[in-house]
Protein backbone atom coordinates (compact mmCIF):
# COMPACT_ATOMS: atom_id res chain seq x y z
CA UNK A 1 0.00 0.00 0.00
CA UNK A 2 1.39 3.47 -1.07
CA UNK A 3 -0.16 6.49 0.01
CA UNK A 4 1.01 8.51 -3.30
CA UNK A 5 -1.85 10.43 -4.61
CA UNK A 6 -3.00 9.44 -7.61
CA UNK A 7 -1.72 12.96 -9.69
CA UNK A 8 1.58 11.62 -8.73
CA UNK A 9 1.35 8.40 -10.65
CA UNK A 10 0.39 10.36 -13.89
CA UNK A 11 2.93 12.50 -13.51
CA UNK A 12 6.01 10.09 -12.75
CA UNK A 13 4.26 7.62 -15.34
CA UNK A 14 3.10 4.47 -14.86
CA UNK A 15 6.32 2.25 -14.63
CA UNK A 16 8.25 4.78 -12.58
CA UNK A 17 9.28 4.34 -8.93
CA UNK A 18 8.03 6.63 -6.22
CA UNK A 19 12.04 7.60 -6.02
CA UNK A 20 12.39 8.36 -9.94
CA UNK A 21 8.89 10.28 -9.69
CA UNK A 22 10.26 12.81 -6.90
CA UNK A 23 13.91 13.52 -9.44
CA UNK A 24 11.58 14.34 -12.27
CA UNK A 25 8.99 16.17 -10.27
CA UNK A 26 10.63 19.65 -10.63
CA UNK A 27 11.27 19.71 -14.19
CA UNK A 28 7.42 18.34 -15.29
CA UNK A 29 5.74 21.11 -12.25
CA UNK A 30 7.84 24.46 -14.56
CA UNK A 31 7.04 23.04 -17.70
CA UNK A 32 3.19 23.81 -17.01
CA UNK A 33 4.16 27.58 -16.79
CA UNK A 34 6.57 27.71 -19.36
CA UNK A 35 4.99 29.13 -21.98
CA UNK A 36 2.98 31.98 -19.76
CA UNK A 37 6.69 32.82 -18.55
CA UNK A 38 8.30 32.76 -22.06
CA UNK A 39 5.54 34.97 -23.37
CA UNK A 40 5.79 37.74 -20.33
CA UNK A 41 9.44 38.02 -20.69
CA UNK A 42 9.65 37.80 -24.79
CA UNK A 43 7.09 40.63 -24.95
CA UNK A 44 6.53 42.81 -21.47
CA UNK A 45 9.84 42.18 -19.75
CA UNK A 46 12.32 42.44 -22.35
CA UNK A 47 10.74 45.19 -24.25
CA UNK A 48 9.95 47.73 -21.56
CA UNK A 49 13.76 46.89 -19.92
CA UNK A 50 15.38 47.53 -23.34
CA UNK A 51 13.59 50.84 -23.13
CA UNK A 52 15.00 51.56 -19.69
CA UNK A 53 18.66 50.54 -20.35
CA UNK A 54 17.99 52.61 -23.31
CA UNK A 55 17.41 55.33 -21.36
CA UNK A 56 20.69 55.31 -19.67
CA UNK A 57 22.92 54.70 -22.67
CA UNK A 58 24.03 57.09 -25.60
CA UNK A 59 24.59 56.16 -29.04
CA UNK A 60 27.63 54.37 -28.51
CA UNK A 61 26.02 51.81 -26.03
CA UNK A 62 28.21 53.40 -23.23
CA UNK A 63 26.29 54.79 -19.58
CA UNK A 64 24.97 58.15 -19.36
CA UNK A 65 22.25 60.34 -17.49
CA UNK A 66 22.11 62.32 -20.59
CA UNK A 67 18.95 61.72 -21.73
CA UNK A 68 17.39 62.12 -18.35
CA UNK A 69 18.83 65.46 -18.19
CA UNK A 70 17.64 65.50 -21.57
CA UNK A 71 13.84 65.68 -20.42
CA UNK A 72 14.20 68.30 -18.25
CA UNK A 73 16.00 70.40 -20.42
CA UNK A 74 15.27 69.55 -24.16
CA UNK A 75 17.55 70.67 -27.08
CA UNK A 76 16.77 73.69 -29.30
CA UNK A 77 16.14 73.23 -33.00
CA UNK A 78 17.11 75.53 -35.72
CA UNK A 79 15.91 73.60 -38.78
CA UNK A 80 12.72 75.78 -39.65
CA UNK A 81 11.03 73.18 -41.59
CA UNK A 82 11.00 70.92 -38.75
CA UNK A 83 8.83 73.90 -37.41
CA UNK A 84 6.90 74.30 -40.42
CA UNK A 85 5.98 70.45 -40.02
CA UNK A 86 5.48 69.38 -36.54
CA UNK A 87 3.01 72.10 -34.91
CA UNK A 88 3.63 71.42 -31.56
CA UNK A 89 6.71 72.64 -31.69
CA UNK A 90 6.66 76.94 -32.21
CA UNK A 91 9.13 79.13 -33.53
CA UNK A 92 10.56 81.65 -31.17
CA UNK A 93 13.08 84.45 -31.72
CA UNK A 94 14.40 82.63 -34.78
CA UNK A 95 15.10 79.49 -33.01
CA UNK A 96 12.68 76.31 -33.24
CA UNK A 97 11.92 75.94 -29.68
CA UNK A 98 11.04 72.84 -28.69
CA UNK A 99 8.05 72.57 -25.67
CA UNK A 100 9.71 71.57 -22.67
CA UNK A 101 9.42 68.24 -22.17
CA UNK A 102 8.64 68.89 -18.88
CA UNK A 103 6.11 70.75 -19.19
CA UNK A 104 4.18 67.98 -21.38
CA UNK A 105 4.63 65.68 -18.25
CA UNK A 106 3.15 68.43 -15.78
CA UNK A 107 -0.04 68.88 -18.27
CA UNK A 108 -0.48 65.12 -18.39
CA UNK A 109 -0.06 65.05 -14.64
CA UNK A 110 -2.25 67.61 -14.31
CA UNK A 111 -5.44 66.01 -16.81
CA UNK A 112 -4.56 62.83 -14.61
CA UNK A 113 -5.39 63.93 -11.58
CA UNK A 114 -7.75 66.28 -12.20
CA UNK A 115 -9.84 63.82 -14.32
CA UNK A 116 -9.12 61.19 -11.81
CA UNK A 117 -9.93 63.13 -8.76
CA UNK A 118 -13.66 64.42 -10.18
CA UNK A 119 -14.25 61.01 -11.61
CA UNK A 120 -13.53 59.46 -8.01
CA UNK A 121 -15.66 61.95 -5.77
CA UNK A 122 -18.29 61.88 -8.52
CA UNK A 123 -18.19 58.02 -8.45
CA UNK A 124 -18.03 57.94 -4.94
CA UNK A 125 -20.97 60.12 -4.76
CA UNK A 126 -23.06 57.83 -7.49
CA UNK A 127 -22.03 54.86 -5.68
CA UNK A 128 -23.21 55.66 -2.73
CA UNK A 129 -26.59 56.72 -3.81
CA UNK A 130 -27.63 53.66 -5.75
CA UNK A 131 -26.66 51.51 -2.77
CA UNK A 132 -27.61 53.39 0.14
CA UNK A 133 -29.71 56.07 -0.90
CA UNK A 134 -32.77 53.84 -1.30
CA UNK A 135 -33.38 53.99 -4.84
CA UNK A 136 -35.58 51.48 -6.70
CA UNK A 137 -33.52 47.99 -7.73
CA UNK A 138 -33.37 48.56 -11.10
CA UNK A 139 -31.61 51.83 -11.23
CA UNK A 140 -28.68 50.17 -9.47
CA UNK A 141 -28.37 46.66 -11.65
CA UNK A 142 -29.29 49.69 -15.03
CA UNK A 143 -26.11 52.03 -13.16
CA UNK A 144 -23.70 49.03 -13.21
CA UNK A 145 -24.68 47.87 -16.34
CA UNK A 146 -24.08 51.22 -18.04
CA UNK A 147 -21.00 51.40 -15.68
CA UNK A 148 -19.64 48.80 -17.34
CA UNK A 149 -20.00 49.81 -20.81
CA UNK A 150 -18.89 53.77 -20.70
CA UNK A 151 -15.93 52.19 -18.06
CA UNK A 152 -14.83 50.43 -21.90
CA UNK A 153 -16.53 53.59 -24.14
CA UNK A 154 -12.67 55.27 -24.72
CA UNK A 155 -10.47 56.10 -27.41
CA UNK A 156 -11.20 57.46 -30.58
CA UNK A 157 -15.42 56.72 -30.80
CA UNK A 158 -15.15 59.12 -27.21
CA UNK A 159 -13.59 62.09 -28.31
CA UNK A 160 -16.05 61.92 -31.64
CA UNK A 161 -19.16 61.82 -28.67
CA UNK A 162 -17.53 64.64 -26.82
CA UNK A 163 -17.14 66.83 -30.30
CA UNK A 164 -20.44 66.33 -31.18
CA UNK A 165 -21.50 67.73 -27.85
CA UNK A 166 -19.53 70.40 -26.88
CA UNK A 167 -17.52 71.29 -30.22
CA UNK A 168 -18.14 74.61 -31.72
CA UNK A 169 -20.98 73.06 -33.40
CA UNK A 170 -22.39 70.46 -31.15
CA UNK A 171 -25.16 69.70 -29.37
CA UNK A 172 -24.67 71.38 -25.86
CA UNK A 173 -22.69 74.08 -27.22
CA UNK A 174 -25.54 75.09 -29.75
CA UNK A 175 -28.41 74.88 -27.30
CA UNK A 176 -26.78 76.70 -24.43
CA UNK A 177 -25.94 79.67 -27.14
CA UNK A 178 -29.70 79.23 -28.98
CA UNK A 179 -32.04 78.97 -26.01
CA UNK A 180 -29.37 80.29 -22.66
CA UNK A 181 -27.55 82.65 -24.50
CA UNK A 182 -24.37 81.80 -23.28
CA UNK A 183 -21.46 80.98 -25.50
CA UNK A 184 -19.14 79.12 -23.91
CA UNK A 185 -16.34 79.49 -26.35
CA UNK A 186 -16.26 82.89 -25.83
CA UNK A 187 -16.34 82.59 -21.92
CA UNK A 188 -12.88 80.78 -22.85
CA UNK A 189 -13.82 76.98 -23.09
CA UNK A 190 -12.50 75.00 -25.43
CA UNK A 191 -13.22 71.19 -25.61
CA UNK A 192 -9.48 71.19 -27.15
CA UNK A 193 -8.05 72.09 -24.27
CA UNK A 194 -7.38 71.22 -20.55
CA UNK A 195 -10.71 71.42 -19.09
CA UNK A 196 -11.72 70.11 -22.03
CA UNK A 197 -10.32 66.70 -22.29
CA UNK A 198 -10.52 66.70 -18.45
CA UNK A 199 -14.51 66.75 -18.91
CA UNK A 200 -13.85 63.88 -21.73
CA UNK A 201 -11.78 61.78 -19.55
CA UNK A 202 -14.18 61.90 -17.05
CA UNK A 203 -16.98 59.92 -18.88
CA UNK A 204 -14.57 56.27 -18.49
CA UNK A 205 -13.31 57.54 -15.28
CA UNK A 206 -16.58 57.81 -13.28
CA UNK A 207 -18.10 54.58 -14.69
CA UNK A 208 -14.99 53.03 -13.29
CA UNK A 209 -15.03 54.02 -10.03
CA UNK A 210 -18.71 53.01 -9.94
CA UNK A 211 -17.68 49.49 -10.76
CA UNK A 212 -14.60 49.53 -8.53
CA UNK A 213 -16.51 51.05 -5.20
CA UNK A 214 -19.30 49.71 -5.64
CA UNK A 215 -18.55 46.27 -3.88
CA UNK A 216 -16.83 48.16 -1.18
CA UNK A 217 -19.53 49.98 -0.18
CA UNK A 218 -21.76 46.66 0.02
CA UNK A 219 -18.92 45.55 2.22
CA UNK A 220 -19.91 48.20 4.96
CA UNK A 221 -21.95 45.64 7.66
CA UNK A 222 -25.50 46.66 8.15
CA UNK A 223 -24.42 45.81 12.12
CA UNK A 224 -21.68 48.55 12.08
CA UNK A 225 -24.53 51.00 11.71
CA UNK A 226 -26.56 49.46 14.69
CA UNK A 227 -23.87 49.13 16.39
CA UNK A 228 -23.15 52.84 15.93
CA UNK A 229 -26.73 54.01 16.41
CA UNK A 230 -26.58 51.48 19.82
CA UNK A 231 -23.61 53.15 21.02
CA UNK A 232 -25.44 56.91 20.10
CA UNK A 233 -23.75 58.16 17.83
CA UNK A 234 -25.50 60.27 14.93
CA UNK A 235 -25.54 59.94 11.33
CA UNK A 236 -22.85 62.53 10.79
CA UNK A 237 -20.64 60.73 14.02
CA UNK A 238 -20.99 57.31 11.73
CA UNK A 239 -20.23 58.74 8.58
CA UNK A 240 -17.45 60.25 10.30
CA UNK A 241 -15.65 57.72 12.24
CA UNK A 242 -16.79 54.39 10.86
CA UNK A 243 -17.60 54.76 7.10
CA UNK A 244 -15.20 57.05 6.13
CA UNK A 245 -12.29 55.23 7.76
CA UNK A 246 -13.28 52.30 6.14
CA UNK A 247 -14.08 53.33 2.37
CA UNK A 248 -10.72 55.73 2.63
CA UNK A 249 -7.86 52.92 1.37
CA UNK A 250 -10.25 51.55 -1.41
CA UNK A 251 -11.06 54.89 -2.29
CA UNK A 252 -7.55 56.41 -2.44
CA UNK A 253 -6.10 53.06 -4.14
CA UNK A 254 -8.97 53.07 -7.08
CA UNK A 255 -8.13 57.54 -7.15
CA UNK A 256 -4.22 55.83 -7.96
CA UNK A 257 -5.45 53.13 -10.47
CA UNK A 258 -7.80 56.10 -12.22
CA UNK A 259 -4.58 58.02 -12.71
CA UNK A 260 -2.88 55.56 -13.94
CA UNK A 261 -5.65 54.69 -16.30
CA UNK A 262 -5.57 58.39 -17.46
CA UNK A 263 -2.00 59.27 -17.51
CA UNK A 264 -1.25 56.38 -20.22
CA UNK A 265 -4.17 57.33 -22.57
CA UNK A 266 -3.32 58.68 -25.93
CA UNK A 267 -6.56 58.06 -28.51
CA UNK A 268 -8.22 60.02 -26.98
CA UNK A 269 -6.49 63.06 -26.42
CA UNK A 270 -4.94 62.34 -30.47
CA UNK A 271 -8.63 62.46 -31.69
CA UNK A 272 -9.25 64.68 -30.19
CA UNK A 273 -7.07 67.28 -30.29
CA UNK A 274 -5.12 66.33 -32.68
CA UNK A 275 -1.21 67.60 -31.53
CA UNK A 276 -2.43 70.78 -29.77
CA UNK A 277 -2.33 69.80 -26.71
CA UNK A 278 1.15 68.42 -25.59
CA UNK A 279 -0.08 65.76 -22.99
CA UNK A 280 3.56 63.15 -22.74
CA UNK A 281 2.10 60.42 -24.53
CA UNK A 282 1.31 62.19 -27.23
CA UNK A 283 5.03 63.76 -27.52
CA UNK A 284 6.23 60.16 -27.10
CA UNK A 285 3.81 59.42 -30.11
CA UNK A 286 4.95 62.10 -32.17
CA UNK A 287 8.66 60.72 -31.16
CA UNK A 288 8.43 57.68 -32.23
CA UNK A 289 6.64 58.15 -35.24
CA UNK A 290 9.13 60.84 -36.74
CA UNK A 291 11.92 60.84 -34.05
CA UNK A 292 11.25 64.85 -33.52
CA UNK A 293 13.75 65.16 -30.82
CA UNK A 294 16.40 64.06 -32.99
CA UNK A 295 17.35 61.85 -30.22
CA UNK A 296 16.38 58.55 -30.26
CA UNK A 297 17.50 57.77 -27.11
CA UNK A 298 15.48 60.95 -25.40
CA UNK A 299 12.83 58.71 -26.36
CA UNK A 300 13.70 56.03 -24.19
CA UNK A 301 14.17 58.63 -21.36
CA UNK A 302 10.29 59.86 -21.82
CA UNK A 303 9.08 56.04 -21.10
CA UNK A 304 11.01 55.73 -18.97
CA UNK A 305 9.57 58.26 -17.09
CA UNK A 306 6.46 57.37 -17.98
CA UNK A 307 6.70 53.75 -16.56
CA UNK A 308 8.25 55.22 -13.50
CA UNK A 309 4.93 57.38 -12.86
CA UNK A 310 2.49 54.85 -13.67
CA UNK A 311 4.78 52.17 -11.55
CA UNK A 312 5.02 54.67 -7.98
CA UNK A 313 0.96 55.32 -8.59
CA UNK A 314 0.43 51.36 -8.78
CA UNK A 315 2.78 50.62 -6.04
CA UNK A 316 1.03 52.97 -4.06
CA UNK A 317 -2.39 51.39 -5.27
CA UNK A 318 -1.21 48.00 -4.34
CA UNK A 319 -0.38 49.42 -0.61
CA UNK A 320 -3.51 51.15 -0.30
CA UNK A 321 -5.32 47.59 -1.83
CA UNK A 322 -3.98 45.43 1.20
CA UNK A 323 -4.99 47.94 3.49
CA UNK A 324 -8.51 48.12 2.25
CA UNK A 325 -9.00 44.45 2.51
CA UNK A 326 -8.40 43.64 6.20
CA UNK A 327 -11.83 45.39 6.39
CA UNK A 328 -13.94 44.25 3.60
CA UNK A 329 -13.90 40.69 3.44
CA UNK B 1 -33.52 59.55 5.97
CA UNK B 2 -35.85 60.99 3.26
CA UNK B 3 -33.76 63.95 2.69
CA UNK B 4 -30.98 61.22 1.81
CA UNK B 5 -33.34 59.78 -0.59
CA UNK B 6 -33.95 63.26 -2.22
CA UNK B 7 -29.87 63.87 -2.62
CA UNK B 8 -29.56 60.11 -3.80
CA UNK B 9 -32.04 61.16 -6.58
CA UNK B 10 -30.22 64.29 -7.17
CA UNK B 11 -27.11 62.64 -7.47
CA UNK B 12 -28.50 59.95 -9.68
CA UNK B 13 -29.86 62.39 -12.08
CA UNK B 14 -27.05 64.76 -12.33
CA UNK B 15 -25.13 61.64 -13.34
CA UNK B 16 -27.42 60.36 -15.94
CA UNK B 17 -27.37 63.86 -17.51
CA UNK B 18 -23.59 63.95 -17.68
CA UNK B 19 -23.79 60.50 -19.41
CA UNK B 20 -26.29 60.70 -21.42
CA UNK B 21 -26.25 64.08 -23.21
CA UNK B 22 -23.00 63.30 -25.01
CA UNK B 23 -24.90 59.89 -26.55
CA UNK B 24 -27.99 61.84 -27.40
CA UNK B 25 -25.88 64.92 -28.62
CA UNK B 26 -23.52 62.66 -30.95
CA UNK B 27 -26.91 60.49 -32.28
CA UNK B 28 -28.03 64.08 -32.96
CA UNK B 29 -24.87 64.97 -34.96
CA UNK B 30 -24.79 62.06 -37.03
CA UNK B 31 -28.72 62.45 -38.36
CA UNK B 32 -27.25 66.13 -39.85
CA UNK B 33 -25.90 65.18 -42.76
CA UNK B 34 -28.60 66.13 -45.17
CA UNK B 35 -29.40 69.54 -44.53
CA UNK B 36 -32.90 70.72 -42.72
CA UNK B 37 -33.90 66.82 -41.83
CA UNK B 38 -32.43 64.41 -40.01
CA UNK B 39 -31.59 61.44 -42.04
CA UNK B 40 -29.31 58.07 -41.84
CA UNK B 41 -27.18 59.38 -44.52
CA UNK B 42 -23.94 58.94 -42.41
CA UNK B 43 -24.57 55.88 -41.34
CA UNK B 44 -25.19 54.82 -44.71
CA UNK B 45 -21.71 56.47 -45.83
CA UNK B 46 -19.61 54.93 -43.16
CA UNK B 47 -21.20 50.98 -43.71
CA UNK B 48 -20.73 51.68 -47.09
CA UNK B 49 -17.23 52.71 -47.27
CA UNK B 50 -14.99 50.02 -48.35
CA UNK B 51 -12.59 51.15 -45.72
CA UNK B 52 -14.68 50.84 -43.03
CA UNK B 53 -15.69 47.17 -44.46
CA UNK B 54 -11.77 46.39 -44.81
CA UNK B 55 -10.36 48.22 -41.62
CA UNK B 56 -13.31 46.30 -39.07
CA UNK B 57 -12.91 43.08 -41.11
CA UNK B 58 -9.16 43.63 -40.42
CA UNK B 59 -9.67 44.05 -36.43
CA UNK B 60 -12.47 41.37 -35.73
CA UNK B 61 -10.11 39.01 -36.97
CA UNK B 62 -6.94 40.48 -34.96
CA UNK B 63 -9.56 40.41 -31.62
CA UNK B 64 -10.39 36.64 -32.78
CA UNK B 65 -6.68 36.03 -32.59
CA UNK B 66 -6.21 37.69 -30.12
CA UNK B 67 -8.70 35.66 -28.26
CA UNK B 68 -7.50 32.41 -28.90
CA UNK B 69 -3.66 33.44 -28.44
CA UNK B 70 -4.90 34.76 -24.76
CA UNK B 71 -7.21 31.65 -24.01
CA UNK B 72 -3.81 29.07 -25.27
CA UNK B 73 -1.21 31.27 -22.58
CA UNK B 74 -3.85 31.99 -19.74
CA UNK B 75 -5.90 28.87 -19.25
CA UNK B 76 -3.04 26.30 -18.73
CA UNK B 77 -1.16 29.00 -16.66
CA UNK B 78 -4.26 29.51 -14.21
CA UNK B 79 -5.25 25.93 -14.06
CA UNK B 80 -1.57 24.49 -13.16
CA UNK B 81 -0.68 27.89 -10.50
CA UNK B 82 -4.51 26.38 -9.08
CA UNK B 83 -3.31 22.52 -9.20
CA UNK B 84 0.38 22.76 -8.86
CA UNK B 85 2.09 25.68 -8.13
CA UNK B 86 -0.09 28.09 -5.53
CA UNK B 87 3.66 29.51 -4.78
CA UNK B 88 3.50 31.10 -8.40
CA UNK B 89 0.77 33.00 -7.39
CA UNK B 90 1.40 36.12 -6.21
CA UNK B 91 4.40 36.25 -9.43
CA UNK B 92 1.89 35.45 -12.35
CA UNK B 93 -0.93 38.18 -10.76
CA UNK B 94 1.88 40.32 -10.79
CA UNK B 95 2.77 39.78 -14.40
CA UNK B 96 -0.73 39.89 -15.24
CA UNK B 97 -1.01 43.35 -13.71
CA UNK B 98 2.20 44.80 -15.64
CA UNK B 99 -0.23 46.06 -18.61
CA UNK B 100 -1.77 48.05 -16.70
CA UNK B 101 0.92 49.32 -15.30
CA UNK B 102 3.31 50.12 -18.22
CA UNK B 103 1.46 52.28 -20.57
CA UNK B 104 0.12 50.20 -24.50
CA UNK B 105 2.67 53.07 -25.97
CA UNK B 106 5.56 51.87 -23.86
CA UNK B 107 5.32 48.61 -24.74
CA UNK B 108 4.56 48.92 -28.70
CA UNK B 109 7.89 50.79 -28.42
CA UNK B 110 9.66 48.59 -27.00
CA UNK B 111 8.54 46.20 -29.86
CA UNK B 112 9.61 48.43 -32.44
CA UNK B 113 13.31 48.88 -31.38
CA UNK B 114 12.85 45.13 -30.17
CA UNK B 115 11.56 43.20 -32.91
CA UNK B 116 12.95 45.64 -36.34
CA UNK B 117 14.06 44.31 -39.39
CA UNK B 118 17.91 43.99 -38.19
CA UNK B 119 17.26 42.30 -34.81
CA UNK B 120 17.41 38.66 -34.37
CA UNK B 121 13.82 37.97 -34.13
CA UNK B 122 12.50 40.62 -36.57
CA UNK B 123 8.82 40.43 -36.63
CA UNK B 124 8.65 43.64 -38.44
CA UNK B 125 10.23 42.81 -41.36
CA UNK B 126 7.27 41.03 -42.59
CA UNK B 127 3.48 41.62 -43.05
CA UNK B 128 3.00 38.76 -41.27
CA UNK B 129 5.08 39.10 -39.01
CA UNK B 130 3.85 42.60 -38.11
CA UNK B 131 0.14 41.24 -38.00
CA UNK B 132 1.69 38.50 -35.27
CA UNK B 133 3.66 41.38 -33.17
CA UNK B 134 0.17 43.57 -33.35
CA UNK B 135 -1.64 40.33 -31.83
CA UNK B 136 0.39 39.96 -29.66
CA UNK B 137 0.68 42.94 -28.02
CA UNK B 138 -3.51 42.82 -27.90
CA UNK B 139 -2.87 39.65 -26.11
CA UNK B 140 -0.24 41.23 -23.69
CA UNK B 141 -3.10 44.38 -23.37
CA UNK B 142 -6.19 42.04 -22.13
CA UNK B 143 -3.72 39.56 -19.76
CA UNK B 144 -5.05 41.12 -17.02
CA UNK B 145 -8.48 41.12 -17.87
CA UNK B 146 -8.10 37.32 -18.84
CA UNK B 147 -5.95 35.87 -16.64
CA UNK B 148 -9.03 37.71 -13.85
CA UNK B 149 -11.59 35.94 -15.81
CA UNK B 150 -10.13 32.51 -16.31
CA UNK B 151 -8.95 32.58 -12.58
CA UNK B 152 -12.61 33.44 -11.04
CA UNK B 153 -13.76 30.75 -13.23
CA UNK B 154 -11.44 28.28 -12.14
CA UNK B 155 -12.26 29.44 -8.16
CA UNK B 156 -16.03 28.16 -8.85
CA UNK B 157 -15.06 24.83 -9.85
CA UNK B 158 -13.00 22.25 -8.09
CA UNK B 159 -9.90 21.66 -9.68
CA UNK B 160 -8.21 18.96 -7.95
CA UNK B 161 -11.15 16.47 -7.93
CA UNK B 162 -11.68 16.91 -11.87
CA UNK B 163 -7.86 16.24 -13.01
CA UNK B 164 -8.15 13.41 -10.40
CA UNK B 165 -11.44 11.67 -12.17
CA UNK B 166 -10.19 12.41 -15.15
CA UNK B 167 -6.96 10.42 -14.70
CA UNK B 168 -8.50 7.35 -13.25
CA UNK B 169 -10.04 7.63 -16.42
CA UNK B 170 -7.15 7.40 -18.31
CA UNK B 171 -6.67 10.98 -19.28
CA UNK B 172 -3.99 12.43 -20.18
CA UNK B 173 -2.92 16.51 -19.85
CA UNK B 174 -4.29 17.73 -23.34
CA UNK B 175 -7.51 15.78 -23.12
CA UNK B 176 -8.18 17.46 -19.12
CA UNK B 177 -7.33 20.62 -20.10
CA UNK B 178 -9.31 20.89 -23.48
CA UNK B 179 -12.13 18.51 -22.45
CA UNK B 180 -12.61 19.04 -18.69
CA UNK B 181 -10.69 22.36 -17.25
CA UNK B 182 -12.10 24.19 -20.30
CA UNK B 183 -15.90 23.28 -21.17
CA UNK B 184 -15.81 23.85 -17.12
CA UNK B 185 -14.78 27.70 -17.26
CA UNK B 186 -16.20 28.20 -20.45
CA UNK B 187 -18.11 31.15 -19.35
CA UNK B 188 -15.38 32.71 -17.64
CA UNK B 189 -13.57 32.48 -20.59
CA UNK B 190 -15.96 34.15 -22.76
CA UNK B 191 -16.81 37.19 -20.46
CA UNK B 192 -12.83 37.68 -21.18
CA UNK B 193 -13.54 37.19 -24.55
CA UNK B 194 -15.99 39.55 -25.12
CA UNK B 195 -14.08 42.18 -23.16
CA UNK B 196 -11.10 41.44 -25.22
CA UNK B 197 -13.35 42.50 -28.30
CA UNK B 198 -14.65 45.18 -26.97
CA UNK B 199 -11.08 46.64 -26.22
CA UNK B 200 -9.21 45.12 -29.34
CA UNK B 201 -11.50 46.46 -31.45
CA UNK B 202 -11.15 50.19 -31.51
CA UNK B 203 -7.74 50.08 -30.28
CA UNK B 204 -5.25 52.83 -31.92
CA UNK B 205 -1.82 53.67 -30.54
CA UNK B 206 -0.48 49.60 -31.40
CA UNK B 207 -2.33 49.76 -34.61
CA UNK B 208 -0.89 52.88 -35.61
CA UNK B 209 2.59 52.82 -34.31
CA UNK B 210 2.38 49.60 -36.05
CA UNK B 211 1.10 50.72 -39.61
CA UNK B 212 -1.37 48.04 -39.38
CA UNK B 213 -4.77 49.13 -41.55
CA UNK B 214 -6.78 48.69 -38.32
CA UNK B 215 -10.02 50.29 -37.31
CA UNK B 216 -8.60 52.32 -34.70
CA UNK B 217 -6.44 54.56 -37.03
CA UNK B 218 -9.28 54.35 -39.57
CA UNK B 219 -11.25 56.14 -37.02
CA UNK B 220 -8.89 58.37 -36.05
CA UNK B 221 -8.39 59.55 -40.27
CA UNK B 222 -12.07 59.92 -40.41
CA UNK B 223 -12.09 62.41 -37.26
CA UNK B 224 -9.35 64.42 -38.93
CA UNK B 225 -11.27 64.70 -42.50
CA UNK B 226 -15.07 64.69 -41.95
CA UNK B 227 -18.04 66.11 -40.13
CA UNK B 228 -20.75 63.77 -39.35
CA UNK B 229 -19.34 60.58 -39.95
CA UNK B 230 -17.04 60.35 -36.78
CA UNK B 231 -20.57 60.98 -34.68
CA UNK B 232 -22.15 57.72 -36.60
CA UNK B 233 -19.05 55.58 -36.03
CA UNK B 234 -18.73 56.89 -31.99
CA UNK B 235 -22.35 55.14 -32.17
CA UNK B 236 -21.28 52.28 -33.77
CA UNK B 237 -18.63 51.77 -31.48
CA UNK B 238 -20.73 52.21 -28.53
CA UNK B 239 -23.66 49.64 -29.91
CA UNK B 240 -20.57 46.80 -30.09
CA UNK B 241 -19.34 47.95 -26.57
CA UNK B 242 -22.86 48.06 -25.32
CA UNK B 243 -23.79 44.17 -27.10
CA UNK B 244 -19.85 42.87 -25.44
CA UNK B 245 -21.13 43.80 -22.33
CA UNK B 246 -24.81 42.78 -22.21
CA UNK B 247 -23.44 39.40 -23.56
CA UNK B 248 -20.82 39.13 -20.74
CA UNK B 249 -23.81 40.11 -18.60
CA UNK B 250 -25.97 37.28 -20.24
CA UNK B 251 -23.42 34.96 -20.19
CA UNK B 252 -22.66 35.67 -15.40
CA UNK B 253 -26.40 34.11 -15.35
CA UNK B 254 -25.47 30.60 -16.74
CA UNK B 255 -21.86 30.93 -14.23
CA UNK B 256 -21.96 28.02 -11.76
CA UNK B 257 -22.22 29.88 -8.20
CA UNK B 258 -19.98 28.51 -5.81
CA UNK B 259 -16.95 26.17 -5.13
CA UNK B 260 -18.12 22.73 -4.12
CA UNK B 261 -14.78 22.78 -2.05
CA UNK B 262 -12.47 26.09 -1.79
CA UNK B 263 -9.13 25.03 -2.77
Amino acid sequence: MTDLSLSDHAIAGKTAPPSEARAFRLPTQWLGVAPFFIFAIMFLVLPTLYLVLGAFQNDAGAFTFDNIVGIFDPPNLSNYMQCQYDSWISWVDGNCKLPSILAAYWISIKISLASSLIGAFAGLAIAIAIVRGGLPNWIRSATLTFSGVASNFAGVPLAFAFLATLGRLGLATVILNTVFGFNIYAHGFNILSFWGLTLTYVYFQIPLMVVIITPAIDGLKKEWGEAAATLGATTAQYWRMVVIPVIWPSFLGTVILLFANAFGAIATAYALTGSSLNIIPIVLYAQIRGDVLHNPHLGYAIAFGMIVITGLANVFYIWFRTRSERWLK
Amino acid sequence: MKSGRFWAWVVFALGAAYFFIPLIATVEFSMRMRRGVYSFDAYEVVLGDPRFQATFGYSVLAAVFTIILGVLIVVPTAYWIRLRLPQLRPVVEFITLLPLVIPAIVIVFGYIRMYGSNSPLPFLASDTGTNALLVIGYATLALPYMYRAVDTGLRTIDVRTLTEAAQILGAGWGTIITRVILPNVLIAVLSGAFLTFAIVLGEFTMASLLNRPAFGPYLQNIGANRAYEPAALAIIAFAITWACMSLIQILSRFAPRSANRPN
